[in-house]
Formats: C-alpha cells, structure tokens, sequence
C-alpha cells in the first residue's frame, strides 16, 4: 500500500506564507487590507496557529465574523478555501471520501461476464469521491489550502473522533488505499456556536478563541469599510446604537454582520445629509438587528427612543 | 530566547492554572513554550495573548486565567482586552461560590433524629409501605433505605431517531458500499441487498429542580435521585433554581453520592429559600438552552408551584421552553396528596405548556417516572402512547374543578422532530 501516487512526503508550509504571517501586526494589516478587522488576541492566536501549524478553534455568537475569518485568510494567503459546513449524522462519505458506487457495480459487471473477480482494481482512484477534507490533503495541490469546518457543534460525536486523526497528523487512512498526507498542511479553521459542547480531545488540538462583541471602535472601522456610503456621524450613531442594544436583556443580540446589515439599510433608507437616527426609523428596521419577534416587540417604541437617547 | 527564568516560569504557570482546574497538560504547556519562540517574551501583551491563546480553550476559563496571569507576572489583570460592555449574563466571571448551607450540616449525621421504623415488621410490607410513603414524612433511616432503592431504578430514556446511518438486516435504505465490497467478493454479481438505518439513540435529560424553602423536605433525597440518573444516563444536564439558577451536572457528575452532593451544595446558594421560578427559567432560557436543548431533549421540572414572581412572564418562559423541548414533565411532590389542586397561581401559568404533570413525593412515583420516560412519544406535544395511565388523584381533582390542562393549539413549530 505504500507509493501511491496520493500519498507524498511530510508537510511543509506553504512558500508565500512567511512573509505575509511575520508578526501578529503584519497579519492585522493583511486582515485588514481585505476589510477584516481583529483584535490583538485574535491576530496572536491566529499568528500562532499559522506559525505552529494547529489549527484554529473559534467559538462565539452567530454574526461575530467567525466564518468570515476562513474565507479571509484563503484571500491573504490566495489559495483555495475548502468548506465543510457540520450537520447531524455527517459522515466519511460525505465529509472525506467515497466510492463511486455506480461505476463500481459496472466495472463489476463488465468483468464479472468475461473473467474472474476483479476486486483490486475496484478500489483505484479512478473510483474515489474527494470530499472537502480528503481535497484539503490534497498532495497535487499547488499551495496549502484554507479548510474551514463550520459548526463542527452541529455534528455528532463520531464525527468528531474522526477529525482527531485528520487534525492531529494531517493524514487520512482510506483502508482500501493506504494512508494519504498532506504535503501542504493546510489551514484549518473550526467554528462553532456552542450548541453543544465539543469534546476536550479535539480542542487539545486547536488554538482556542473565543470572538467577542467587537469594541466600538473596532466595530465602527468594520462599518466603516463595509458601508462607505454612510455618513461618519450617521455611522457612530449606529454603531453606538448597537453598542447599547448589546446590554439589554434579549433572546439573541445582535452581531456584527447584522450591524453591517442595518448600516447597509440604513444607508438607502437615509437621506445623504442625516446626522441623527430617527426613532422610526430604526423601528421600521429593527428586524435587520434583531431575530427574534420577542425581542423586536421588546425594543420597538419606548425603548427605542430611550436607547437612542443614551447612545447619542 | 527564553531565558532559564522564564521556563521556569512557564512550567509553575502551568502548574497554577491546573490547580485552578483549567486543563492544562505537557502538551499544552509545550505549545505555550513553542509559541514564545515566535513572539517577544518581554512585551508583557504579547506575552499574555501568546499564553491565553496556547492554554485557554473554554470561555468560562478565561475569567480565572486573567487573574492568575496577573498574580503571576505582575500588574494588573490584563481584562478581556477591548471588549465591549454586554449585558451581565454574558460575564462568565460573574460565578456565584457562596458558601453554603445549614442545609447540607443536617445530613452529616443522618442518625441525629429517632429512627421510629417498627423493627418487627414482616421485611415485604415494610418495602410496600416504603413505596408509597411520602419523602416528606420519611424518617432519616427510612430516606436512606429509599436512596438505596432508588439505586436500582432503571431509567431508560427514550430513543430518537439520530441522522446517524447503522447497518440493518432488511429495512431502511440502500447500503451500496456493502453491496459493492460484497459483489466483488462474488465475482461481481450482486447477490443479496444491504441496508442502512438511522441509529437511535437516547434523548438527553435536562432537570431543573426547585430547591427553594417549600421544596425543603424533598430536595435532599431528590438530589440523590438526580445523581443516580446523571450517573447512568450520560446525557444529563442538572441545573437547580430558588432565587437564581445553579448548573450542578459537574458536581452530580462525581461518582461518589456524598462527595457530589457536598459539591454540589457548595454551588447552590440559595438552598430553602424563595423561588423566582420565571426568572430561573429566563436564566435558563438566555444561558444554557441554546447548548442543553438540541436534539430532541426532554425537559423535567421538579418544583410545587409556589412562585413569588408574577404568573405572566412565567408562562411567556414555559412558551418558549415548550418551543425548544421535546416534551416537558413537570413534576410535582404535592400531587401526590390527596385533595391538592394546583391553585399556586405559577402552576397554574405554567400548566398549558406542560406534557405531562406527574407526582413525584414517593418511590412508587419515581419507578412511574421511569416508565414514562421509556415511553416519550416520538412526535413532540403527543398524548401519552401505549398504556392508559391512571390519572393520578391530584389531576382528577385538577380536572374536576376544570382548571384548564390542554396543550395550546399547536402551531407551525410544534410539529415532527426538531
């Protein structure tokens, strides 16, 4: 089973990602120049992720740019972003690998009216399905690629146990064909929202982060880059309108992607001179910030008008 | 780079933070000492993020290892960076460990009170009489022979339909891989068909008990018997509510019934006194539903009722909790007295949204609970399947007097399995 074509020799880092990985500051700037922002702490663990070869484990609220952060990095480092997005009973096949059932069963047939079994030659690659972890390893791949697992908390147990070995030694076993490395370590991003608790054996493997509610100020440079059309004062006011919504006791707070989204509306909904947020205007739109009916019933009207009053 | 203090350093950090209860290994102590090659050891920011990012890996750590970052390398808690302000239950620092309890010195000596059991009675109808004797008049010897029975109740949660597939004998869907590998082990011809089928597996228990005051002479020996289920049934998560609510499926966790419930006890801090039981669920609903309540999981509530909160908002959080679940039991020791009609008007607010309304004061209670917890109806808001199960008197009396018990018209989302 060895000197398979697929299989190669150990990984190396990818050429181009010294350079653009040298400190935590110059990966900021990288982020930044494709319009996403980070803290200190999230630039230090993803810098050290890059640098140590582990991948990274994101948890946090839904819209706090925890996907984003993958397709980001496959731009910074211009390689593929690979994405696998979780779900209950997700398996092998359709995760990693799978046979080409189908052909098989022809194959089969076609020889199985001229001569004996055919059984080696059923298993060559011509047969085998790449799923988005077996492309990740991929050996003929220019470049590392970014693989991004979302939601891995929407996954089950089993799964989870599988991923160890694929993160742990960057190798996946296909018991028909051997063992296949990767000969470009890839990126590996993990999210999850935290449905459930994922198990402690695969954090081991990962630089964990936790991504916070993004500061004002950060907040506001995001808004900034992702809806130039609105007016700075117009901007601050939103920004801090979110700011302030955060504190009150809702079902789902509002992220930043839903910030973008609301100074996205916001901005065709205003006229180009507006300095301030009118009240009803921000209850004509709450329903880009807010999720759920419970909370919008909860904030429109009074609180609205007392919220935008302490924001100002 | 480093030099010899400061690998010292890093390995009594390490040390700290496991004292502290944060998982830190070899492995993750040796990723921190790999990570400082890569970063300025001597810029102190740059020092702390390196470290939170090498051996922090849940939330809740984060409060206890900015502090033991300070006490270590000085100066002041370095905080959660530049976050910005949330609403207080986002604050995972905000964790209640007020000591406890003139509750928990009670059963250091469970021989304090007269032991008043006729020693003379034939063995059999003594356990009879056990069955059904209300826990609220039990004597101490009588709670420990209950305990030692409710060690032997089986409770098998009932099993859902996961999206897992497993390998079956005839029904459920195609299995090709099968089929392929067997086919060509016969020379390729295709001679019996394999199936897959989803695999079932146990729906996940989620307890909130009531611990308050009125709760008092149930709450021990219900804690016992919530320790025997997280024991055996490993999807169990157990959360306890007065005043506030306390997650206590770590501490139910140890496998020693004295030590668990010591521990547990040193979480709750407010064993016996009021219930706020709106405002726990709320907590429940804003801090933990979204991680315990996927899946299908049955929700069991043990509390008489008694609420000094308003009926309104509790019955907005049964609404919501009814959403989420896939069935809710509510669990009542005063139902098992004669007479008892849910008047407490917080029962009563919550009993629309509520599956099945059981008694729990009793051993016979408890083995009822066992069995309908087997027999959950696959489909979310059912009536009980299978047996007619008698009404208990307390729900006859509910019935009688036509307090209204129904499910309310089910909506969109109340159908089929989440």
């Amino acid at each position: 089973m060895t000197d398979r074509p697929l299989a190669a020799t150990g990984p190396r880092i990818a050429a181009g990602l010294d350079a653009r990985a040298a400190s935590p500051q110059v990966l900021t700037t990288e982020l930044a120049a494709r319009g996403y922002i980070v803290d200190d702490a999230l630039a230090m663990t993803v810098f050290l992720a890059l640098r140590m070869q582990r991948p990274v484990f994101l948890e946090g609220a839904p819209g706090v740019g925890k996907t984003l952060l993958a397709s980001v990095l496959a731009e910074v480092f211009e390689t593929r972003l690979i994405r696998l997005s979780c779900y209950e009973g997700l398996d092998l096949a359709q995760a990693a690998y799978e046979w080409n059932y189908p052909r098989q069963l022809l194959a089969l047939q076609a020889h199985g009216a001229a001569a004996g079994a055919p059984v080696d030659d059923l298993y060559r690659e011509a047969f085998l399905m790449r799923r988005p972890l077996l492309q990740a390893i991929d050996a003929s791949a220019e470049r590392a690629p970014v693989l991004l697992i979302d939601e891995i908390d929407r996954a089950d147990e089993e799964f989870e146990s599988f991923l160890l070995e694929l993160l742990g030694e960057f190798q996946i076993t296909i018991p028909e064909l051997g063992t296949l490395v990767a000969r470009h370590r890839p990126i590996v991003v993990l999210t999850s929202n935290r449905t459930r608790d994922v198990h402690d054996a695969l954090k081991r493997r990962c630089l964990y982060h936790w991504i916070d509610y993004p500061s004002f100020a950060t907040e506001l440079e995001i808004v900034r880059r992702k809806v130039p059309a609105l007016s700075e004062q117009l901007r601050r006011r939103v920004v801090a309108f979110v700011q302030r919504l955060r504190r009150e006791d809702l079902s789902k707070l509002p992220g930043a992607a839903e910030t973008v989204d609301w100074a996205e509306a916001l901005s065709h909904v205003t006229s180009a001179g507006a300095a301030a947020l009118e009240p009803a205007t921000v209850d004509a739109t709450l329903g880009l910030l807010l999720k759920y009916h419970d909370d919008i019933e909860r904030v429109r009207g009074a609180m609205t008008v007392s919220l935008l009053a302490e924001s100002a | 780079m480093t030099g010899p203090g400061l690998g010292h350093d890093i390995v009594g950090f390490a040390r700290a933070l496991r004292d502290a209860g944060l998982p830190v290994g070899i492995a993750e102590t040796e990723s921190f000492a790999q990570a400082l090659t890569w970063i300025d050891p001597l810029a102190r920011r740059e020092l702390y993020l390196a470290a939170r990012a090498t051996l922090v890996r849940r939330r809740e750590d984060l409060a206890v290892f900015d502090e033991l970052f300070a006490a270590f390398f000085g100066g002041p808690s370095p905080g959660r960076g530049q976050a910005a302000p949330l609403a207080p239950r986002h604050d995972p620092s905000r964790v209640f460990r007020t000591a406890l309890v003139a509750y928990m010195a009670e059963r250091v000596d469970p021989d304090a009170r007269e032991v008043d059991v006729p020693e003379h009675e034939k063995a059999a109808s003594a356990h009879e009489l056990l069955q059904r004797k209300d826990f609220a008049a039990c004597t101490p010897a009588e709670l420990e022979a209950i305990a030692r029975a409710m060690r032997e109740l089986r409770l098998d949660v009932a099993l859902r339909r996961s999206r897992r597939l497993v390998r079956s004998r005839r029904r459920g869907r195609l299995d090709l891989p099968r089929i392929v590998r067997d086919a060509a082990r016969r020379g390729g011809r295709v001679l019996a068909l394999a199936h897959r089928r989803e695999k079932l597996r146990r729906r996940p228990l989620v307890v909130l008990a009531d611990i308050s005051g009125s709760m008092e002479l149930y709450s021990r020996i219900l804690l016992q018997f919530l320790h025997g289920v997280t024991q055996r049934h490993a999807r169990t998560e157990t959360f306890v509510f007065g005043t506030r609510l306390t997650r206590i499926t770590p501490q139910l966790q140890i496998r020693r019934v004295d030590a668990a419930l010591d521990h547990a006890a040193r979480e709750i801090v407010d064993f016996a006194g009021g219930t706020r039981i709106g405002e726990c669920l709320h907590a429940f609903d804003r801090l933990h539903a979204r991680r315990v309540l996927g899946r299908g999981a049955v929700v069991l509530i043990i509390s008489d009722g008694w609420d000094t909160g308003e009926p309104g908002p509790l019955a907005a959080e049964m609404r919501r909790l009814a959403r989420r679940a896939h069935r809710i039991v509510w669990l009542n020791p005063l139902l098992g007295r004669p007479g008892y009609a849910p008047e407490v008007r917080g029962m009563a607010a919550a009993l629309a949204h509520v599956d099945d309304f059981l008694p729990i004061h009793d051993l016979r209670s408890l083995h009822e609970l066992a069995r309908r917890l087997g027999q959950i109806p696959r489909r979310k808001g059912c009536v009980h399947a299978g047996r007619v199960v008698q009404a208990s008197p307390g729900l006859a009396a509910i019935r009688a007097r036509g307090v209204s018990y129904p499910r309310p018209s089910s909506s969109p989302g109340h159908g089929g399995e989440p």
